[in-house]
């Protein structure tokens, strides 16, 4: 049962911690507690979205760079 | 542990102390500081029975977890941020009593940007140059000078006002958090013939969009044409880019539009001068409202008179005002 895991906060989604660097997860990806999903960059900072929950990433809602808004899907996992 | 006060469990993004601000020594490149949003702060205060001056916390985007060594009354306004209680949600505009060992945390933002906790007794951290708000650029004031930690115990002041559970703002009293069509009064200012004529009405009908850098420091606006200038040889001690002049002083709401692109409006931790042009200068009475936009919300400015940012600001006045009547 795929399970949706919103946006923490506003701003822009980054799924790489750089540009050209490789992303922090892609889709079928397992993920463990604390594993970065994404940064999320808001007043000059970069804010890691970090897993709370262990399971396989389903599907990504956004594409990198994106807009987000808080509580935006961001991602659905499959516990 | 102090006999009064939070732990802070988790920090949020950038959970600060704040009061009305510092004003006086701008003079000295000391800014303003106090809440973005002074019409929250104050109702927050007055729901719990505080002095509108009390010091409370400033939360953006992400509320902070706190842990409560006392009971306490506590009011959250502002931002759609709803506030739980042992993860029990709680009403927001509405003072709601917190038991001691309890932890207050936060869902996810609704809407508005900047939520603000008001506290009985209010947060008991030392005065500094009149005031206990947070200038974390000049690490001055607030709790040590800086935003929240993890693990920071924060001291609460005695509660010795009128504060009740259950008071409320009716809905009539809030200042509604705006979604879209938000503009932004400006009266054109001080360096407004140094764009061109096309470049002043491109400004005016232009979308803007807030840039996700936005903060405390300067509101920045991107996704409008590029102003033009009007040519001139720059004079003796402006930098070379047509966006530069002689040194000035920048007022609190100032719109600077460093090369041209983005504009940036001075919000209350500002420099106090520099050298950029501004366009003009928000008005006071749309300054809590920037405080409330969130990144890549559009926006747009609007050009209004002196007078009619006077009767704005009389508006406004009004509205708090009414907060006595509704509170």
């Amino acid at each position: 049962m795929a399970k949706t895991i919103q946006a923490p906060l506003p701003g822009t989604f980054y799924r790489a911690s750089a540009p050209g660097e490789p992303v922090f997860k892609s889709e079928g990806d397992a993920v463990a507690v604390g594993d970065t999903i994404g940064l999320i960059e808001v007043m000059k900072s970069f804010t890691p979205v970090v897993a709370e929950e262990a399971g396989t990433l389903v599907a990504f809602h956004v594409e990198n760079e994106d807009a987000v808004m808080a509580g935006q899907p961001l991602y659905d996992l499959d516990a | 542990m102090a006999e009064r006060s939070f732990e802070v469990v988790k920090p949020g993004l950038a959970t600060t102390v704040q009061d009305l601000g510092r004003p006086g020594y701008y003079h000295l490149g000391l800014p303003l500081s106090g809440a973005m949003d002074r019409f929250a702060l104050i109702a927050a205060n007055r729901l719990v029975g505080n002095a509108d001056g009390a010091a409370g916390l400033e939360a953006v985007f992400l509320g902070p977890e706190l842990r409560f060594s006392a009971d306490a009354l506590v009011a959250i306004t502002g931002a759609e941020l709803p506030p739980k209680l042992d993860g029990v949600e709680q009403p927001l505009w509405t003072a709601f009593a917190v038991k001691a060992g309890q932890v207050l945390s936060f869902a996810f933002l609704k809407g508005g940007a900047r939520a603000y906790i008001a506290i009985a007794g209010g947060i008991d951290v030392p005065e500094v140059l009149g005031s206990r708000s947070t200038y974390a650029l000049g690490a001055l004031g607030g709790f040590e000078g800086r935003a929240l930690k993890a693990g920071d115990v924060v001291p609460l002041g005695a509660p010795t006002g009128p504060g009740r559970e259950g008071t409320s703002l009716p809905k009539e009293g809030r200042r509604p958090v705006q979604e879209s069509g938000v503009e932004i009064r400006v009266v054109p200012g001080l360096y407004w013939h140094r764009i061109t004529e096309g470049a002043q009405a491109g400004f005016f009908e232009d979308t803007w969009k807030v840039a996700p850098e936005a903060d405390r420091i300067g509101y920045r606006f991107r996704g409008g044409k590029k102003l033009d200038f009007v040519p001139r040889q720059q004079p003796f001690g402006a930098g070379s880019d047509p966006s530069n002049i002689v040194d000035s002083c920048y007022p609190y709401g100032s719109i600077q539009v460093p090369g041209g692109t983005e504009p940036i409006v001075l919000h209350r931790d500002a420099v106090s001068g520099g050298g950029y042009f501004m366009i003009g200068t928000v008005i006071s009475a749309d300054m809590d409202l920037i405080g409330q936009l969130q990144p890549h919300q559009p926006v747009r400015f609007q050009s209004v008179t002196l007078e009619e940012a006077l009767a704005a600001r009389a508006v406004e006045k009004a509205r708090l005002a009414r907060l006595a009547e509704l509170i």
